[in-house]
């Protein structure tokens, strides 16, 4: 396709790629309890990599890891070749980071509040030109206690991308969103993305982790279940797909793990198209809800 | 965009300071703006001393001592409660609660220095406290016929003894700021210090009527000798005598000030916080 004519340009040529994000062995304790056992993982530039998990499974602790916000216990820790715990300022350049709770700023307009975060970057994106990207145009003069919740959520993302960031943390950013609002918000990560930025999200919207993520992982009581790319994470595309279509008596469905040699026969049955005719495989909603079930039996049997 | 990064990856001393100082000086015209706009703390943070004088000299009238009269008294207590109820008490209980609203979280991602939080506070602390101190004296003259102070000697007391209570003041509120769990404890958790001061610093009674004990306890904090350094700027130097050691210890008032200046400093890397809990949540 175009892109792999286009992707040298992009990528400054001949540099190693490092990963963004290498973590190895990850230990974190809060007091006697163990938040991380010992978490690999490896975020690659230009990535989109999510994790999914239920509350309290250590998402955001692992995230506020990454973002220098908490130290660790043990193992290694290298975003952007540093320890985020230490990093210096000039570090925090390249990061952007949208916590998952929404920062408040009082008193303030949209468009105090995007130009002072501004000043704090180096290569700052234009004030007007983000609150545009946003959606936040027609609010740029309202006092952001006085927006509603989803528009606080975009300033938190315009905040989070005003640096132009190598790097950009999502703690749960569409929490509150209409389905319009996802929908432009995913389009706009499509768009930094396109522009070379790495993502590390984390969400409740498993369609979400579908439509935005090139890897994902399931992380349950501070461990890393699996990693893989969507579509075939928990072997999905080894289950069993359910064919379904409407015969002569109603609707009909069989399971089966041939799904093309079953409609290759429905089309020399019904001599052309079946009508209503579908393919499904388990969503990954399905094998995530498996997945994390079958963790928390096996530590209650434990 | 390579320039920049280039600059911004092997920054001069004079640039990082250079950067600091202008990124401190924006916060602090914002905080300004933000104390303006927010009406009721206007109202109030200005109000709050002048009701206090004038109930004050309401309730006790006649003279200490030839020529002061107790609000003449209570003028000097009263500027350094003001000083102290901004650079303190509103101070500590305003970090708190941008502590608890994620605001501080949200500024340490960014590559914004951290000390020009603390300059943009400092600003705006000095810039209150001018407000109110102004609005105070100028209630003061037209009401009681305060005098201003005498000379330029009498000018330049005042200033350093504002200065440095107001900055002693301001750090102890920013490393106190960390002590409530929450914003909505912080009035509870902060206002009791403030409370308790100005009734045994000899702003709102006179220090020498307390018993000897409590003002042992009030010398070791600042509002006392706030009070005291500034009785001497708006007091005839007569009354000196009657101070508890019989003069105006101007040195004693320098010292202890001092002291809590380079307390504060030691302080508040100790104790202050970015985030809600001590492990960065």
């Amino acid at each position: 396709m175009t892109e792999t004519v286009r992707e040298p340009a992009l990528t400054p040529a001949a540099e190693p790629q490092a990963p963004v994000i290498e973590v190895r062995g990850l230990r974190k304790l809060y007091g006697e309890a163990v938040a991380l056992h010992a978490v690999d993982l490896e975020v690659r530039r230009g990535e989109v990599f999510a994790l999914l998990g239920p509350n309290g499974a250590g998402k955001t602790t692992m995230v506020e890891i990454l973002e220098g916000f908490r130290g660790h216990d043990g193992g290694t820790v290298r975003v952007l070749g540093t320890d985020p715990w230490k990093a210096p300022e000039q570090w925090r350049a390249r990061v952007g980071v949208v916590l998952q709770s929404t920062s408040e700023f009082e008193d303030m307009t949209v468009a105090e509040v995007v130009r002072e975060f501004g000043r704090y970057y180096p290569d700052a994106r234009d004030p007007d030109e983000l609150i545009e990207l946003v959606g936040l145009t027609a609010h740029r003069g309202k006092r952001t206690s006085k927006l509603s919740g989803g528009q606080q959520r975009r300033m938190d993302v315009a905040l989070g991308i005003i640096g132009r960031p190598e790097l950009l943390f999502l703690d749960e950013p569409t929490t509150g969103f209409d389905p319009k609002s996802r929908r432009d918000f995913w389009h706009l990560i499509r768009q930094l993305v396109a522009g070379g930025t790495t993502i590390m999200l984390t969400t409740h919207y498993l369609e979400e982790a579908e439509f935005l993520a090139d890897r994902v992982a399931v992380i349950v009581d501070g461990r890393i279940l699996e990693t893989g790319i969507p579509e075939t994470l928990g072997g999905r595309d080894h289950e069993t797909a359910t064919v379904s279509w409407i015969g002569p008596d109603g609707p009909q469905s069989l399971r089966t793990t041939s799904p093309t040699r079953v409609i290759a026969d429905l089309h020399d049955r019904f001599a052309g198209e079946a009508p209503g005719l579908t393919v499904s495989r388990p969503s990954l909603e399905d094998v995530y809800l498996e997945m994390i079930g079958a963790a928390s039996a096996g530590t209650e049997a434990s | 965009m390579t320039t920049s990064s280039v600059a911004l990856a092997a920054p001069s001393p004079a640039g990082r300071l250079q950067r600091l100082l202008v990124l401190g000086w924006h916060r602090g015209r914002m905080e300004v703006l933000l104390f303006f706009r927010g009406t009721e703390t206007v109202v109030f943070s200005l109000l709050f001393p002048v009701f206090a004088l004038v109930i004050f000299s309401s309730m006790f009238k006649g003279q200490l001592a030839p020529g002061v009269t107790y609000s003449d008294y209570l003028v000097p207590g009263v500027i350094a409660t003001g000083l102290m109820v901004t650079g303190f008490q509103t101070l500590a209980i305003s970090i708190a609660i941008e502590r608890d609203r994620g605001t501080l979280k949200r500024i340490a991602a960014t590559p914004m220095p951290r000390s020009a939080y603390f300059i943009g506070k400092i600003v705006m602390v000095l810039v209150t406290s001018v407000v109110e101190t102004a609005v105070l004296l100028a209630v003061s003259v037209v009401a009681y016929g305060t005098h201003l102070p005498r000379g330029s000697a009498g000018w330049f007391t005042f200033a350093w003894v504002s200065l440095l209570g107001t900055t002693a003041c301001t750090l102890c509120g920013i490393a106190l700021s960390s002590l409530p769990r929450t914003g909505r404890s912080a009035p509870a958790v902060v206002a009791p210090f403030a409370f308790v001061l100005q009734f045994i610093s000899g702003a709102a009674l006179v220090y020498t009527d307390l018993p000897p004990w409590l003002q042992w306890v009030a010398s070791a904090f600042p509002l006392k000798w706030m009070c005291q350094g500034l009785r001497s700027v708006f007091l005839p130097n007569s009354y000196a005598v009657h101070e508890a050691s019989h003069s105006w210890q101007l040195g004693w008032v320098a010292v202890a000030l001092s002291v809590w200046v380079v307390l504060g400093l030691v302080l508040c890397p100790l104790t202050f916080r970015w985030t809600k809990t001590r492990n960065g949540g």
